[in-house]
């Protein structure tokens, strides 16, 4: 549905809304962190960052007509029909799932077009396929239903989309950074899918009135001044994606010190979180943060730059601690890692 | 980035006649300076409708909170003169009347795919029916729609009752708001847009200059009404340049200002400032030496623009709409929030083979998916120069869509299955592309219903153990939410002390909104225990109405000693408080007294009788142990 009359927002020009913006870019640097939630109210900027993201990401090399959107033609399914030989670059898939989708969307079904006109047995791809080496935005996340939340668990686990029915049996790779987006005051999530999440973060509507100003001014200028408004912020987001390729780059040879695996250790066993995802997430994500910020190695103040935003997700929770699991992870770091 | 006020000039020098007021709402040109004064309700009305003409696009749309009468059909009427088409959506209306998808006639008829095109494959003004009846999904995706460029909605909202109302994720996108109650027919006129007018207002759009000022006005007392998120300024800015293009200024002016905040604010406000806060000065000082010709036009202290908000609301408005929003968190919690009746309702399983009757609706994508396979084979075998036999399990007649599969009709235009009926009516003659659907084939619906359990807690506030006992019965909700994901919980919470009961936190799954409801809950007074049992008993008839469970946990020390009138006696509180639990026992639903008094209430005992439910002696109870005693004495009413 979307026209590409208009370039997305650009990322450099949201303002504020900084963890936000640093959760997003380290999934960038490295998909294996595993996503992003993001909760906060309504009109936060939240979607418009994540399609501003689409936008700042480095494109991906495909083969042409792949569904699945593979590097290499070996790698293209063996059902996937129309592939051409050709490489070509694509942006990185950016694929929504909106509320009330049908399981068939999500995982593909039979293609009943084919199957009609042409009596084949044919797959028709659905949204996990698209998004394959990409993005998976959901909006309003909480209230997406049940059954297509199992769906998502499954795959985002495996990595591998698996479709069993109306005798089709087919598989397909599935990998994608999720991205969820809610409002907390209109359900709860489910810890399952809270723990799938690497990064959660909480936004909120600036509160001083400057901020609010300056936000309002740059979305008007976006608005009615376009190109003028590109103009300016186009270089920002080349430069920040240039940053991000770097970052990729020095990942690689980015050192990790036994001091900083041990302040990871300690300030999970202090916090008690659920097995050792957290501290996996944790490591990656301080990684990322170091290589985005052009460092050799990693460092404990990365550490606690990412704690937050990789933790806070994952703690029991404690409905009759008031201040909340991101004070308890503030205070858990003031303690451990001072 | 707000300028320094440098000068101690306030609000209170401000001269409010300056403040220029159309003639009328489609005014053209200056029109002297008048004193200020909110639009009469039917100039809003026209105006909001001459606004949207000239701009639908971008103000997103209007939500139009209205029962049908003549003056809706009148505003209704008006909708011709948008710039994009109408399209028509109803709150049940799928993805492929949304989206597009394939054409079925026409790709059987032409023997290759067609697609046919959604609603919202052009820009269009989308109409949307009984808004109030919208769906979570269809909301999602609809905001996905006005997201991106070209859509207007126009919200058509019939809610009656407070929770009713237009989903929150679609109210927040829409620039404006109208409601038509109060606005008699005689109030209102024939609305007759100006064509003219429109398109001159449309030219001079993007060219009407929009003072800084005016942005940091609209943001201000936005954040003063409590409006959170940013796209409410953002609204009434572009709607501040609609109007200032509609009277043809060719700036931004504040009587603009003061109209994009009245059409686009009212609705979103959840607080004032001055209840909350009297004479906090407007927190954004007016500066009137920094720019002349700014200074003539811009000079708007927020109060002000409160002021006008304030006009726009009709009475109790704002109460109605913040219990809509509250109402909104537990429609919003059980997904689809699909019909609820019959073989619709649920989480979809997939569909079996079986005969649809009265009870079981048929699955006509799986039918033709079942069907798909067999449609080479069945071809062959009806072409009519090779008789062969039917293999096994393939042997029975032919069925024609119109004459054995009733229910296709149903679902499907007649029209569009005619091509599917092979020629010759009931014979056994097809042609090569028709469509050869058996018994077998036949695909029924299923759906697996889960009964979702809404826990009402109605907790003694009364007295002298009021503050504790309420914060173990806060502890409670909140352990028992915490949990309540897995086990599909809703809790609401009901206190009652002194004259009457309230309806502290409404049915919620969310953890947040409860805590955020429970803090600050007074305590003290008497037990008006007969009020707290018919409140809870309206608040499960609404739980049922959504198609959950209503259990009671009523949480009390003492007896009734505060009548349904609130008047004090004894003998009538507990004759009214049986007759109440009697009404409660009598719907069936589930209940149990927790009696925290420190000797067990014999009258308690006898209440709890007269609900039909469980009694469960606690004093001092804790948190933690109120929530497992709940959960025990619950577990047997989780099997239905």
């Amino acid at each position: 549905m979307t026209r590409t009359a208009r370039q997305p927002f650009p990322f450099s020009a949201i303002v504020g809304q900084e963890d936000m913006k640093t959760a997003m870019i380290l999934t960038a640097i490295d998909p294996g962190i595993g996503g992003v939630l993001v909760f906060g109210d309504r009109g936060t900027g939240k979607s418009t960052a994540v399609r501003a993201l689409a936008a700042l990401l480095p494109s991906i090399d495909v083969v042409e007509g792949c569904p699945v959107n593979s590097p290499r033609r070996d790698l293209c399914p063996d059902w996937a029909q129309g592939v051409a030989d050709r490489i070509v670059t694509r942006p990185t898939p950016v694929v929504d799932l909106p509320l009330g989708v049908t399981e068939d969307r999500v995982v593909g079904a039979l293609d009943i077009e084919r199957a009609l006109t042409r009596g084949e047995k044919a797959f028709e791809p659905g949204l996990l396929a698209r998004a394959n080496r990409g993005y998976l935005y959901i909006d309003e996340v909480n209230l997406l239903e049940d059954h297509i939340v199992d769906l998502l668990l499954d795959v985002a686990q495996s990595g591998e989309n698996v479709v069993e029915r109306e005798g089709l049996s087919i598989r397909h790779p599935a990998r994608f950074v999720l991205v969820g987006s809610g409002n907390p005051e209109e359900g709860e999530l489910r810890p399952q899918l809270l723990d799938r999440f690497g990064l959660s973060v909480e936004v909120a509507s600036p509160k001083d009135i400057e901020t609010r100003v300056e936000v309002i001014r740059r979305r008007d200028a976006y608005e009615n001044q376009h190109d003028r408004f590109m103009k300016t912020w186009r270089p920002m987001d080349a430069g920040l994606r240039n940053q991000i390729l770097a970052a990729r780059e020095a990942l690689q040879k980015l050192k990790t010190p036994g001091a900083v695996l041990h302040d990871c250790a300690a300030l999970c066993l202090a916090l008690g979180s659920d097995g050792l995802r957290g501290e996996l997430t944790l490591l990656r994500a301080a990684r990322a943060l170091a290589a985005f910020e052009g460092e050799a190695a990693v460092h404990r103040r990365h550490l606690k730059r990412v704690a937050p935003m990789a933790l806070s997700h994952r703690l029991r929770r404690d409905p009759l601690d008031e201040a909340g699991s991101a004070a308890r992870v503030d205070r858990s770091l003031a303690e451990v890692l001072p | 980035m707000v300028p320094p006020s440098p000068s101690g000039v306030g609000a209170a020098t401000v001269p409010r006649c300056q403040i220029t007021r159309p003639e009328h709402a489609g005014g053209r040109g200056d029109v002297p300076d008048r004193q200020i004064a909110p639009l009469a309700p039917w100039q809003r009305v026209e105006l909001a409708l001459m606004a949207l003409a000239v701009d639908p696009a971008g103000l997103k749309g209007l939500w139009l909170r209205s029962r049908v009468g003549p003056v809706l059909d009148r505003v209704t009427a008006a909708l011709s003169a948008l710039p994009l088409p109408l399209r028509r959506l109803h709150p049940l209306i799928g993805d492929e009347a949304l989206f597009g998808g394939l054409d079925l006639t026409a790709t059987l008829a032409v023997g290759r795919p067609v697609q046919a095109e959604g609603l919202l494959a052009r820009p269009a003004t989308l109409v949307l029916t009984m808004a109030e009846r919208c769906p979570a999904g269809l909301a999602a995706r609809l905001g996905q729609a006005l997201d991106g460029p070209g859509h207007c909605l126009i919200a058509l909202d019939e809610g009656a009752e407070a929770d009713e109302a237009l989903p929150p994720a679609l109210a927040d996108r829409l620039a404006l708001f109208l409601t038509l109650d109060g606005i008699a027919d005689s109030d209102s006129a024939p609305l007759r847009l100006d064509a003219e007018a429109l398109s001159a207002a449309r030219d001079r759009l993007p060219r009407v200059r929009i003072p800084a000022r005016a942005g940091e006005h609209l943001t201000a007392v936005a954040l003063a009404l409590g409006i959170p998120g940013l796209r409410a300024p953002l609204l009434a800015l572009r709607l501040a340049r609609v109007i200032a293009a509609l009277r043809g200024h060719p700036g931004v002016r504040r009587g603009d200002v003061l109209t994009a905040a009245e059409l686009a604010f009212a609705h979103r406000a959840r607080t004032w400032p001055e209840a909350a806060a009297p004479n906090v000065p407007p927190p954004l000082p007016p500066d009137p030496g920094a720019d002349a010709e700014q200074a003539d036009s811009l000079d708007l202290p927020e109060d002000l623009i409160l002021e006008a908000v304030r006009a726009a609301l009709p009475g109790d408005l704002l109460e109605h709409l913040a219990a809509a929003r509250a109402a909104r968190a537990l429609t919003g919690g059980t997904g689809a929030g699909e019909a609820r009746s019959g073989h619709r309702r649920g989480r979809p399983l997939p569909s079996r083979p079986g005969k649809p009757d009265a009870n079981h609706r048929l699955d006509l994508i799986a039918t033709l998916r079942a069907a798909a396979p067999w449609q080479a084979v069945r071809r062959r075998q009806a072409a009519p120069p090779i008789p062969i036999s039917s293999p096994p399990g393939e042997g029975e007649p032919p069925l024609f869509a119109r004459t054995a599969i009733p229910h296709l009709a149903t679902l499907a235009q007649p029209a569009s299955l005619s091509p599917l009926v092979g020629e010759g009516g009931g014979g056994a003659v097809f042609q090569n592309r028709s469509l050869h659907i058996r018994r077998s084939d036949l695909r029924i619906r299923r759906h697996l219903e889960r009964s979702e359990r809404v826990l009402i807690f109605a907790v003694d506030a009364s007295g002298s153990a009021a503050l504790a006992r309420l914060a173990e019965a806060k502890g409670a909700v909140e352990l028992l939410l915490a949990r309540a994901y897995a086990r599909r919980d809703h809790v609401a919470l009901i206190a009652f002390r002194g004259s009457g009961a309230e309806l502290v936190l409404p049915p919620t799954r969310s953890l947040v909104q409860a805590k955020r409801r429970l803090s600050g809950l007074p305590g003290g007074g008497g037990t008006p225990l007969a009020a707290a049992l018919r409140l809870a008993g309206e608040t499960a008839l609404r739980v049922r109405a959504r198609g959950l469970t209503p259990v009671l946990a009523l949480l009390t020390d003492g007896r009734a000693n505060v009548a349904l009138d609130g008047a004090p006696g004894r003998d009538r509180a507990e004759a009214e408080a049986v007759q109440m639990a009697q009404s409660w026992a009598a719907t069936g639903s589930a209940s149990v007294v927790i009696d925290t008094a420190s000797r067990p209430e014999a009258g308690l005992k006898r209440l709890s009788h007269s609900l039909g439910g469980v009694y469960l002696p606690l004093p001092r109870a804790d948190a933690a142990r109120m929530s497992q005693a709940l959960e025990a004495a619950l577990a047997p009413l989780k099997s239905d």
